[in-house]
């Protein structure tokens, strides 16, 4: 009866664990910011920013909100169906492109 | 009841990690969130609920940004101040992710001492996340002001493509509106804790139940997931 007595008392950890994923937080931002300060563009723009954004909120959520602790059971009830939003953004992706595609098409030849 | 297996006997007997863990929580007929508590169960569902919203809203975003004709107006020029003579590109965005990334810093510690039942950092720290919070939007309500003087609106925009302001007023309004009822939730769980309502199982105003420490835990969980939104619209938004 470890666990329930676990999830009774609550999340323990120490407060430098805390501490460093903080620092790190800040690190990344800075790391983020430098990307636009020094006007960094293309593939390696686009690869910097996402690997910032998701280490980030990889440390947000497995930290600081505890999901590292959880049971599975609630870890993947909750992390899985946001999978769903990045299919709906690859379904855009195209319905964009097809968009943009008629816009200069039918209308391009007009200017404004 | 014959069919009736004792609790704590099936809870010992269930595997504690991975995918076996997952199926036996799942089916075990009983509760499926063992190790969470209703209350922090709830909020993780509705932190779901809400992703989704900032998803579409950002997919929307995405597809509007992709499929326009007219040229979008650069974030780093448009969100750009002048400090002290330099022209420093996208700063005021920087202030505020700092801003927010230590309100969540000093939100993990107050969650931390509430579990050691220290009542006053707890209410201290909340209270300065809080702060932290009420900057956050002070500072986003100075940048709205600026981009509305500069004739952005939700319908047109003068800089360029005007589904930049729909956009642009639509997730940061909604993330602001996020991060205000955020502050309030802040301040009425810090005057709990203050008071040391789950220090003497007060009961609750509305709910007329006992709280206990672990309300703190779930206000952060909310708090981090608010920052946590801030962190793709600030990559996806400011700097795409």
């Amino acid at each position: 009866m470890a666990l329930a007595t676990a999830a009774h008392e609550g999340q323990q950890h120490p407060v430098k664990l805390y501490l460093v994923v903080w620092g790190w937080l800040f690190v990344l931002s800075a790391f983020s910011y430098m990307v636009d300060y020094f006007q960094l563009q293309g593939i390696l723009r686009w690869s910097l920013i996402l690997l910032f954004m998701m280490l980030k909120a990889g440390l947000i959520v497995a930290v600081f909100m505890h999901m590292a602790w959880e049971r599975v059971a609630l870890s993947y009830a909750i992390l899985i169906p946001p999978v769903l939003v990045l299919i709906f953004a690859g379904i855009m992706v195209f319905e964009a492109d097809y968009t943009l595609f008629t816009r200069e098409h039918f209308f391009h030849a007009e200017p404004g | 009841m014959p069919d009736s297996t004792p609790t704590h006997a099936q809870a010992a007997m269930a595997p504690q990690a991975g995918w076996q863990s997952l199926v036996a929580d799942w089916s075990s007929d009983q509760r499926a969130f063992k190790s969470a508590s209703w209350g922090k169960a709830m909020m993780w569902i509705f932190l779901l609920s809400d992703t989704f919203i900032f998803g579409c809203f950002l997919l929307a975003y995405m597809t509007v940004r992709m499929s326009t004709t007219v040229p979008w107006p650069n974030p780093s020029e448009v969100f750009a101040l002048e400090i002290a003579g330099t022209n420093l590109p996208l700063i005021l965005i920087a202030i505020m992710t700092f801003v927010l990334i230590s309100s969540s810093g000093t939100m993990a510690m107050a969650v931390n001492y509430g579990y050691r039942r220290d009542r006053v950092k707890t209410a201290v720290l909340m209270l300065v996340t809080a702060a932290f919070g009420a900057t956050f939007v002070g500072m986003q309500a100075f940048e709205w002001s600026k981009l509305i003087h500069e004739g952005v609106r939700p319908w047109e925009n003068p800089l360029g493509a005007p589904q930049f302001g729909a956009a642009f007023f639509m997730i940061t309004g909604f993330h602001g509106t996020h991060v205000t009822i955020g502050v309030i939730f802040l301040l009425i769980i810090a005057r709990k804790v203050w008071r040391g309502d789950f220090d003497q199982e007060r009961r609750g105003f509305f709910t007329s139940r006992k709280g206990r420490y672990e309300v703190v835990e779930i206000m952060g969980l909310y708090w981090h997931f608010v920052d946590l939104v801030w962190v793709f619209i600030f990559a996806l938004f400011y700097l795409w």
